[in-house]
């Protein structure tokens, strides 16, 4: 059962708006999981079980591969987008100066290798990458005579949905021989790419983005098959040596089930989405990244003077899920860096994201429209926290 | 009604949530993280400590929303800053007061109030009785537990919004049995001790930190000035306290005590033990719980957390309020003096320095 169907009687329907934390399970990866989590074998096994769970392994492979135009043996499964985001820069980035994205999510903020020459791609207010600090910054590497540059910039921003100019970005990098490395957790599933057409070196997905369970990732490479990639564990030689450990079948079977099911079907879900954003300017929300192009399915709210922590308090008590920067492990909520390098200061902290479900309904919008003018319209404390 | 409780973690709080859940109230949880359990070594990052894990899991097994607060600097500026700053003045703090004044009586409060809460709980021990005149705040039944000293800056209004279920309670014995009813994981869980900030008990090393200027051995003077022994640090001296002296305990034959403080010379100043009382002193800062009449009114004060009440006279004065002892006493700059009348909380201030009292 999904998230948005759980309405019981005696409790309210629960309105799940959190779909870029992770999407509501799909039903073709509910049963690509189920099947595969039905066959016994291994699939670096040479006998007949290890063959059969090798041919549901390959064939995701195949789907994955197409899907994004690379060669089947250049996706490479990992545990999730993290794990595909560091394998890319642990596993290519040596010797290289990396320029970040200073949006970007943590899993590549954080994943920069130690020890490693970094310098901070800046945003400009609607959060896309300025293209002039790129070329510099590409330039002046090329002119220290340096090994060609790492870039890292995302496909589709988690918090604000923002997309940057990736075709503009990419013609930089090849002006440059720099290498791009594309974090497409967010997009993949929800826009149509190609690596291999859009002059992306690498890029990394996950799984329970796109509906499918949480646990497998992959990691695209450009060009001829294999690549050549140095692991982060070499364990039994896995995915052609580049990453150890037993495939996750289940949850591998499932992320290509998801794919598949998201671009069969894509729904457009920016009418929604506007009518969500209207309705909340209505009551002095202002939009982060309205003006740059962006996911359909996201929008970044800020509520002048509300602490991002307390809407979010206000909404779960009114059964709405929806979040602000990322949640740490203990639950509290931080302040958001993207907002801050998009320049919006003290309202960094008073933003939530609403990102819509593949299975959003009408009634979730209304439902959401309804507690979200009430909480902008009613009494507000002043707090330090 | 929806009640929003500040649960610590602990076997207290997770039993006031607990019985006003059964109650039939739409309880919702809160745990303020205050400080990064790990240490000031991750300053920054962000954890999970034990305590946040316990009222979570108490919140998931009751079926009721539990929410992470980050107040970490709030707490750091509004409590543990002003902390070392008053020992650096000379004073000895009470840091419990300042957090239950500022990051949960007016910060969590008012968040309660902003997410529609008609009431804050916590497990603090003391009463809230329903008066004539408004709600009023009490000793609680069990004595050994009374945290009433620690709540005098309540404020009226803070009091009205307040519930406090474990005021009436016999023993902590019968709540943890409370809390084995409920099934709750914490009911054996030990009680805090000391300083909730100050992991190894010692809160000499945290406020060295924060002002080395009072690090390190120092003089023992007299009144005069003359050097009669030495200490191992002025954070240690309380006014009014005889021990740690040495060989200065007693001079002349006479039992000796701690008049004052100057950290910023690491001078104790004692004085003979006898002579030194005062019987009356300046207290600021002051919350009235009763409308205070101009004339002033007779009571008992309490001036440290363990200590018998004493009958006093309070007149209120344009910077707080005159204390006139019935008998002499050794009132510690920086702790509260609280009036009771009886079990009940008239008002409190903060135990003024001398030289505070002289300009008031």
């Amino acid at each position: 059962m999904t998230p948005n169907a759980q309405s019981g009687s005696r409790t309210p329907r629960m309105v799940y708006l959190d779909a870029n934390a992770t999407e509501p399970l799909r039903p073709q990866a509910r049963d690509a999981v189920l099947e595969a989590a039905e066959l016994t074998g291994n699939p670096s096994s040479v006998h007949r079980a290890g063959r059969m769970a090798r041919a549901v392994l390959e064939q995701a492979r195949d789907d994955v591969a197409h899907a994004f135009d690379v060669a089947p043996l250049n996706c490479i499964f990992t545990s999730g987008g993290t794990e595909a985001n560091v394998l890319a820069m642990h596993g290519l980035g040596q010797g290289r100066r990396f320029l970040v994205g200073m949006t970007e999510h943590d899993a590549v903020r954080k994943g920069v290798p130690t020890g490693a020459d970094v310098a901070w791609l800046p945003v400009d207010e609607s959060g896309q990458v300025k293209l002039e600090v790129l070329e510099a910054a590409l330039a002046q590497s090329q002119a220290e005579g340096a090994a060609p540059a790492f870039v890292c910039l995302m496909a589709a921003n988690n918090e604000t949905g923002v997309l940057h100019p990736l075709a503009d970005v990419a013609s930089l990098c090849r002006k440059y021989a720099a290498h791009l490395h594309v974090d497409a957790v967010q997009a993949a599933g929800r826009m149509v790419m190609s690596v291999n057409q859009s002059g992306i070196n690498s890029m990394a997905l996950s799984g329970h983005k796109m509906g499918g369970p949480k646990g497998a990732g992959a990691l695209l490479l450009a060009g001829p098959a294999p690549a050549r990639l140095d692991p982060l564990f070499e364990g039994g030689g896995q995915e052609q040596g580049r990453r150890g450990g037993t495939q996750p079948l289940p949850a591998i079977a499932g992320l290509a089930a998801a794919l598949k099911a998201a671009l069969q079907t894509p729904r457009d879900l920016s009418s929604l989405r506007n009518k969500l954003e209207q309705a909340a300017c209505a009551v002095g929300a202002q939009i982060c990244g309205a003006d740059a192009p962006r996911l359909g399915n996201t929008t970044s709210l800020v509520l002048p003077g509300r602490k991002a922590q307390t809407q979010l308090m206000r909404l779960d008590l009114s059964h709405i899920c929806v979040s602000a920067g990322s949640a740490c492990s203990s639950g509290k909520v931080a302040f958001s860096h993207v907002l801050q390098a998009m320049g919006l200061g003290d309202q960094a902290g008073e933003a939530i994201r609403v990102s819509l479900p593949w299975n959003v309904q009408d009634e979730d919008i209304d439902i959401f429209i309804k507690a979200y003018q009430g909480m902008a319209q009613g009494a507000a404390s002043v707090l330090s926290f | 009604m929806r009640i929003l409780v500040a649960m610590s973690g602990g076997v207290d709080s997770s039993v006031v949530a607990a019985r006003l859940q059964a109650e039939g109230h739409e309880v919702v949880g809160a745990t303020l993280q205050l400080y990064d359990s790990r240490g000031a070594a991750k300053k920054g990052a962000c954890c999970a400590g034990q305590d946040i894990r316990d009222a979570r899991a108490v919140a998931d097994r009751l079926g009721f929303p539990h929410y992470v607060i980050d107040a970490e600097r709030r707490f750091q500026d509004s409590v543990i800053e002003r902390f070392a700053d008053a020992y650096a003045a000379g004073e000895t703090p009470v840091p419990c007061v300042a957090c239950n004044q500022g990051v949960k009586f007016t910060d969590l409060l008012g968040l309660a109030r902003e997410i529609g809460a008609d009431a804050m709980a916590t497990g603090h021990y003391v009463r809230r009785v329903e008066g004539p005149q408004g709600a009023e705040l009490h000793r609680p039944v069990d004595s050994a537990r009374d945290q009433s000293w620690f709540l005098f800056a309540t404020t009226r209004d803070q009091l009205e919004y307040l519930r406090f279920p474990l005021g009436d309670m016999p023993d902590k014995a019968a709540v943890r049995a409370e809390a084995e009813k409920y099934g709750l994981i914490v009911a054996g869980k030990p009680d805090s001790q000391d300083l909730c900030f100050v992991s190894d008990g010692s809160y000499v090393d945290l406020v060295e930190k924060m002002h080395p200027e009072m690090a390190g051995a120092g003089e023992i003077v007299d009144a005069q000035g003359n050097v009669v022994g030495q200490h191992e640090g002025v954070m240690r001296f309380t006014v009014g306290q005889s021990k740690r002296l040495g060989n200065a305990a007693r001079l002349n034959g006479e039992r000796q005590m701690v008049v004052g403080v100057e950290p910023g010379r690491r001078r104790v100043i004692i004085g003979p033990r006898e002579r030194s009382f005062v019987s009356s002193l300046s207290v600021r800062d002051v919350n009235w719980l009763v409308d205070a009449p101009p004339e002033g009114l007779e009571c008992h004060v309490q001036m440290r957390a363990r200590e018998m009440p004493r009958p006093a006279r309070i007149i209120p004065t344009a910077q707080g309020a005159l204390v006139q002892l019935t008998e002499p006493a050794m009132p510690a700059p920086g702790q509260a003096c609280v009036f009771y009348d009886g079990s009940r909380i008239l008002g409190g201030g903060f135990i003024c320095r001398t030289e505070q009292a002289t300009a008031a």
